[in-house]
């Protein structure tokens, strides 16, 4: 007989570390990124003064602030505009991709039949294409959706395929064998398993939703009312307004960081109590 | 083989065969022959392990009588049950896996209600069904908690209890604690026990290990490898209540010694005389 490995049989923990601790490491983990942003920003000012850089090639923080304010009225409606595309491609990408990823995986020659398609629209350099979206769109909004859409899309389609398809072949058994449908089989196991392949997709979708609105706008030169920070700068640099540059920058980074901490957000509320990619690991 | 063995008649009202496979063979698509000419009748409240080594077909086995995987030949009937459009008893059927094979989004309420959710019963009207066969494994108390927070026979505890949910006739295990530390796996083989005196179900019960089948059954298949096929098939009896005590005395060191004999043959190791069984 193997040998008797003493083991006691149910050590669980459901409570966890204790709130004050959480509480603490979670302050510092916000409190220290913020002062090494703070110290590079007096460095950034100091320098700028010291060296006497002119405006049209450096401006400091306090002129990149100071342009923020004055130029709201033409940086706020960019930014509108600028989120609304990323947003709307990134909501169309999800649908799209899910609804893709499931209609492949349910026969392989579905799959076999419509990857590729998928793989080059991918592979090919949205800025490349643009042109052509810009030609065939009624306006050019449509046409940075097109792209952002096209660019986000992909990461969740390809994600989300992997999750369809890598589901415990066990459980899929037990489905089997208790009798389950198509679609329950769908609903309650290959949906629920793909989540975290699913929230990796939302993730790099969202990041890449941004990048192609503002690469799309680029590429299509749009002017006027109707535009997005990417036009406006581009509009500042010909201008040599270097600080409402820098603002209309900014202000798209902030975007980004944005829809950052929402995606990673609804990917912590879906995994966290069960997923080992949100647990922290204790030894 | 087929005849219902005299020396531990089954209850009056379960003596029916509940199952009869006969001449099934199986070969996959590889070309490997899994199994060949199985025939077995299993009896009502029958508690019955397929021993054997790796490769004698013995799982194959156990997933064909499940409706996992056909059969390349050979029928298989079930004379004493309701039959589905799939040709398998509708319901009467359990299985758990080698490893818990449980849902890590769903609690383990969630997990153990997943079969009656998938026949359309609502959470409420399952809801008794679903705590009686947690309390039956010993698990009331963690009706909220993931699989991650529970220990790998907790995790067991629950593929059981979802088994039994359905309270099915037949439960069929496929090598269900070869995972499990000794002391873990000597628990849940006195639960199972206990499970099976107390709901009169049926089981077969795949394992590689002689003093598992030897503790556990009323009758013994023994497998043979090369091509998977049935080597031996006895009863085994015991006078005493299977429990702690049973496990040190002298006729379960007895059975046990006739159990690995069997086994041996089957593998086909030359035993010279007075050679000693481990």
């Amino acid at each position: 007989m193997s040998t008797l490995t003493p083991v006691s049989p149910t050590p669980v923990s459901r409570s966890g570390p204790s709130f004050a601790s959480i509480y603490g490491e979670t302050l510092l983990k916000i409190l220290v990124p913020i002062l090494v942003v703070c110290t590079l920003l007096v460095i950034w000012q100091v320098g700028v003064w010291v060296s006497g850089v002119p405006q049209y090639i450096l401006p400091g923080p306090i002129a990149i602030a100071g342009a923020l304010i004055k130029d709201w009225g033409t940086l706020s409606p960019a930014l509108w505009v600028t989120t609304k595309i990323t947003l709307m491609s990134l909501g169309l990408a999800l649908l799209g991709g899910v609804g893709i990823a499931v209609a492949l995986v349910q026969s392989k020659w579905i799959e076999i039949a419509f990857y590729p398609i998928t793989v080059i629209l991918q592979v090919t350099p949205i800025v490349a294409i643009a042109p052509l979206i810009l030609i065939y769109s009624p306006s050019t909004q449509v046409a940075l959706l097109i792209c952002a859409f096209l660019v986000a899309f992909f990461p969740i389609l390809s994600n989300m395929v992997q999750g369809l398809k890598s589901v415990d072949h066990n459980l899929l058994n037990l489905f089997d064998l208790y009798g389950a449908s198509r679609w329950q089989t769908l609903l309650y196991l290959k949906l629920p398993a793909s989540l975290p392949y699913f929230m990796t997709g939302l993730r790099i979708g969202g990041g890449l939703a941004l990048i192609a609105a503002v690469v799309a706008e680029f590429a299509a030169g749009s002017a006027g009312a109707g535009s997005g920070l990417a036009f406006r700068l581009l509009e500042a640099q010909f201008r040599l307004n270097i600080p409402r540059l820098f603002a209309a920058l900014f202000l798209l980074s902030c975007l980004g960081v944005v829809i950052f901490a929402i995606t990673s957000f609804i990917s912590w509320l879906a995994l966290h109590r069960w997923h080992e990619s949100s647990l922290k690991r204790e030894n | 083989m087929a005849e219902i063995d005299p020396i531990t008649p089954p209850p009056p009202k379960q003596r029916r065969a509940l199952l009869v496979m006969k001449d099934v063979s199986k070969v996959f698509s590889s070309g490997t022959v899994a199994l060949t000419d199985m025939s077995l009748t299993v009896n009502g409240g029958e508690f019955v392990s397929l021993l054997g080594p790796s490769g004698c077909g013995k799982s194959t086995a156990l997933r064909i009588i499940a409706g996992l995987g056909d059969t390349t030949s050979g029928t298989i009937d079930w004379p004493s049950s309701r039959i589905n459009s799939k040709g398998l008893p509708d319901g009467d059927i359990s299985f758990v896996f080698q490893e818990p094979t449980l849902m890590p989004w769903a609690t383990v309420f969630g997990n153990v209600y997943l079969p009656l959710k998938l026949r359309g019963i609502s959470k409420a009207a399952a809801r008794a069904d679903i705590l009686a066969a947690l309390d039956s494994v010993g698990l009331k108390d963690f009706v909220d908690a993931y699989p991650r927070e529970l220990s790998g026979g907790m995790k067991m505890r629950v593929s059981i209890a979802r088994a039994l949910v359905t309270k099915p006739r037949l439960l069929l295990m496929d090598e269900p604690f070869a995972a499990l530390d000794e002391i873990t796996r000597q628990k849940l083989n006195d639960d199972v026990l206990r499970l099976w005196r107390e709901t009169g179900i049926t089981v077969i019960f795949v394992t590689h290990s002689v003093f598992e089948s030897a503790y556990l059954s009323n009758r013994i298949i023994v497998m043979k490898a090369r091509p998977g096929r049935v080597h031996d098939d006895f009863p085994l009896v015991t006078s005493a209540e299977r429990g702690l005590q049973y496990r040190t005395s002298e006729e379960y060191r007895a059975t046990c010694d006739k159990v690995s004999r069997s086994l041996i043959e089957a593998i086909g190791f030359p035993l010279a005389d007075g050679m000693e069984l481990h």
